[in-house]
């Protein structure tokens, strides 16, 4: 595995010179132009999981996937905070989240986006929009029949990122 | 130049948050405390009541009612929470003494009336969010309190009719393990909460009292626990226990909660065993 990323990273490395922006994450198809960052795990803010609990209890990679989109489809019909995404690249936005979530939840995936701070430094968030979106998760993680303390676990890890995630 | 001054005003309005209500989660902002502030049912927490993020107000109104044996307590009060920062509470207790008065030679009915002012600030802390510390919230307050029996207070060996309480609170939701733990000291010299008076003819001093309690969040609307308070014991006619409760408090929305217990008064002016239902409602955003 370790031997297996190495020869990718030395590959990119000759190719582009420049390894941790390999995989250019501002030109993915369907998306919009981004500012170069640096790509690192890091940026998904928190430790994934350990095991494969969490996973299953999320019904997988695909699972994830669906409690993102209801997360975010919740999100965009919500008055209250509908305005944010105006401006938001949705594509995008829905693959990194999808990205990050599998990421946490120990599903394999690597996380490509911003970090937290990166992410949302220009979109002044205030601490309502916070309780909506955690509430539309958990609306979504309920769609998905995510037990109760399962979801509490999940949300635990994403909490701290509030103080990221609000600016004002 | 005024336009530049125009963008500045527009830039610094931007970084200030709209005011909003009701960015907290389902009951995050607490039930109504016995004495009117945000927190359980008798033990304080050191959460801002309401809804209000730090970006918005919250408020409510609640009544509460405790039937025991030989008594019965009622509390009614309002309550606001400024954006998660500042509490101020008011709330009117009666602690009506039924058939329980002329026994006690005070008339039949007879009724304690105990008016309760609070304010409470948070320190430091998020309960809810902060998830990757085990840094509480931490809340201080006081509440100064009035009771309208002053006769009878003195007659019992009380030394006031008033009295303030002071406390320091920390509340943290253990998200991960859907547990709410939360603890606080009160400096008090209030006899059976102030209901018969403050001081008394064994003890006149403020002393640190406990109050703690634990809850189960089995969903996001439903959480039980237990709650423990300590209290003085600062007349010599009648022994004062400790309370202690088991709760459960569910939220229908936002707006309307209700809060069902089971509640050990101990002995209250020389009647033991004071144990029964308690049942509070609250509503407010």
């Amino acid at each position: 595995m370790i031997r297996k990323m190495t020869l990718t990273l030395a590959a990119a490395a000759a190719a582009f010179a420049l390894p941790a922006m390999a995989q250019d994450p501002a030109h993915r198809p369907g998306e919009e132009a981004v500012d170069p960052y640096i790509v690192a795990e890091a940026n998904a803010g928190v430790a994934p999981f350990e095991g494969t609990e969490m996973l299953e209890a999320f019904h997988g990679r695909e699972g994830s996937d669906r409690i993102v989109d209801g997360m975010l489809d919740r999100s965009v019909a919500d008055a209250r905070i509908a305005e944010i995404f105006v401006a938001t690249d949705m594509v995008r936005l829905r693959r990194t989240l999808k990205e990050q979530f599998c990421y946490i939840l120990n599903g394999g995936c690597a996380y490509t986006g911003r970090s937290m701070q990166d992410a949302h430094d220009d979109i002044g968030l205030q601490p309502a929009d916070m309780g909506a979106l955690v509430e539309h998760l958990q609306d979504a993680m309920d769609a998905e029949g995510v037990p109760f303390r399962t979801q509490n676990r999940f949300l635990a890890k994403l909490a701290p990122m509030r103080r990221d995630v609000v600016t004002r | 130049m005024l336009a530049s001054a125009i963008a500045g005003v527009a830039q610094a309005q931007s970084l200030i948050p709209d005011s909003r209500t009701g960015g907290k989660l389902l009951l995050t902002g607490g039930v109504s405390t016995i004495e009117g502030s945000g927190g359980g049912g008798l033990s304080t927490w050191a959460t801002i009541t309401g809804y209000g993020e730090e970006d918005g107000i919250g408020g409510n109104a609640h009544v509460t009612l405790v039937d025991l044996p030989d008594y019965q307590f009622r509390t009614a009060g309002v309550a606001v929470g400024l954006w998660d920062r500042v509490e101020l509470s008011a709330a009117r207790q009666a602690f009506d003494t039924g058939d329980t008065g002329a026994l006690l030679g005070l008339g039949q009915g007879f009724t304690f009336t105990q008016d309760v002012i609070g304010v409470k600030i948070r320190l430091t802390g998020d309960a809810v969010y902060d998830q990757d510390t085990w840094v509480p919230q931490i809340a201080i307050g006081l509440q100064h309190k009035t009771n309208d029996q002053g006769a009878i207070i003195a007659a019992v060996g009380g030394q006031d009719d008033q009295g303030t309480d002071f406390y320091i609170a920390a509340s943290k939701l253990f998200l991960a393990e859907s547990v709410l733990v939360s603890g606080a000291v009160r400096w008090t010299n209030a006899n059976q909460t102030g209901l018969l008076g403050f001081g008394g003819d064994a003890n006149d001093d403020h002393e640190a009292q406990f109050e703690g309690s634990v809850g189960w969040l089995l969903s996001r609307n439903l959480v039980v626990g237990a709650e423990y308070r300590t209290k003085p014991d600062n007349l010599s006619f009648a022994a004062e226990d400790d309370w202690f409760d088991i709760y459960a408090a569910w939220a229908l929305n936002k707006h309307l909660s209700v809060t069902a217990a089971w509640a050990d008064l101990g002995s209250i002016a020389t009647f033991d065993d004071q144990r029964g239902l308690y049942l509070s409602l609250q509503a407010g955003f």
